[in-house]
């Protein structure tokens, strides 16, 4: 079961790639707001993955569940930010 | 027990796949929103309440607490997701950004 954990970790990371594409040339800053968004709710699973690995579930359940407040409040606090005209058009 | 947390588990990567393929191909801002708000969701979702049924293997209280907690994020993760997504839609609707039409030509 730890090798399929393994695995499931490993593609987990390669799909974080891939949502970073989005977030690095997205042609608007809200492009770039989901990418991140997506690699926040991605990472939240792939910590608990981690600590199943490492067979210390009760010490990593802690530490996602701080990251995904942690990617809540950020995500809300940035589309606050850039709620204006400029850097929306013509990058 | 091992069968239902693989099959839940390989469920939620379908979802992930899709969510991630949906970000990068989708042509407008407003239709990328939609795989990110709806599929990360229900793949972080099933992901981790198959990891809850996996951690009930050894049944005791430490270990029951520790699925209490993982269930506790799926609830957060349920709520908080989709306001996140609301609040980047409200920040595009209020700056002007409008949405994407078909234009002649155009192939997807």
């Amino acid at each position: 079961m730890d090798t399929f954990f393994l695995v499931c970790g490993l593609y987990l990371s390669f799909l974080m790639v891939l949502s970073l594409y989005r977030g690095i040339f997205g042609p608007t800053v809200l492009d770039r707001l989901i990418g991140v968004n997506a690699i926040g709710s991605k990472t939240a699973v792939l910590l608990i993955l981690i600590g199943f690995i490492y067979h210390r579930v009760d010490m990593f359940v802690d530490i996602a569940l701080a990251y995904a407040m942690l990617n809540f409040i950020a995500v809300l606090a940035a589309s606050r930010y850039f709620q204006k005209r400029k850097g929306l058009f013509g990058e | 027990m091992d069968f239902i947390v693989v099959f839940l588990i390989i469920c939620g990567l379908i979802f992930f796949t899709g969510g991630a393929v949906g970000i990068l191909r989708f042509p407008d801002f407003y239709s990328r929103l939609h795989p990110a708000g709806k599929l990360d969701t229900g793949g972080g979702l099933l992901i981790l309440v198959a990891l809850a049924l996996f951690n009930l293997h050894h049944f005791s209280l430490s270990t029951l607490l520790t699925g209490f907690k993982i269930i506790l994020i799926v609830v957060f993760v349920f709520l908080s997701s989709p306001t996140a997504i609301h609040g980047i839609v409200d920040a595009g609707v209020r700056a002007g950004l409008g949405p994407w039409t078909k234009k002649k030509g155009d192939s997807l």
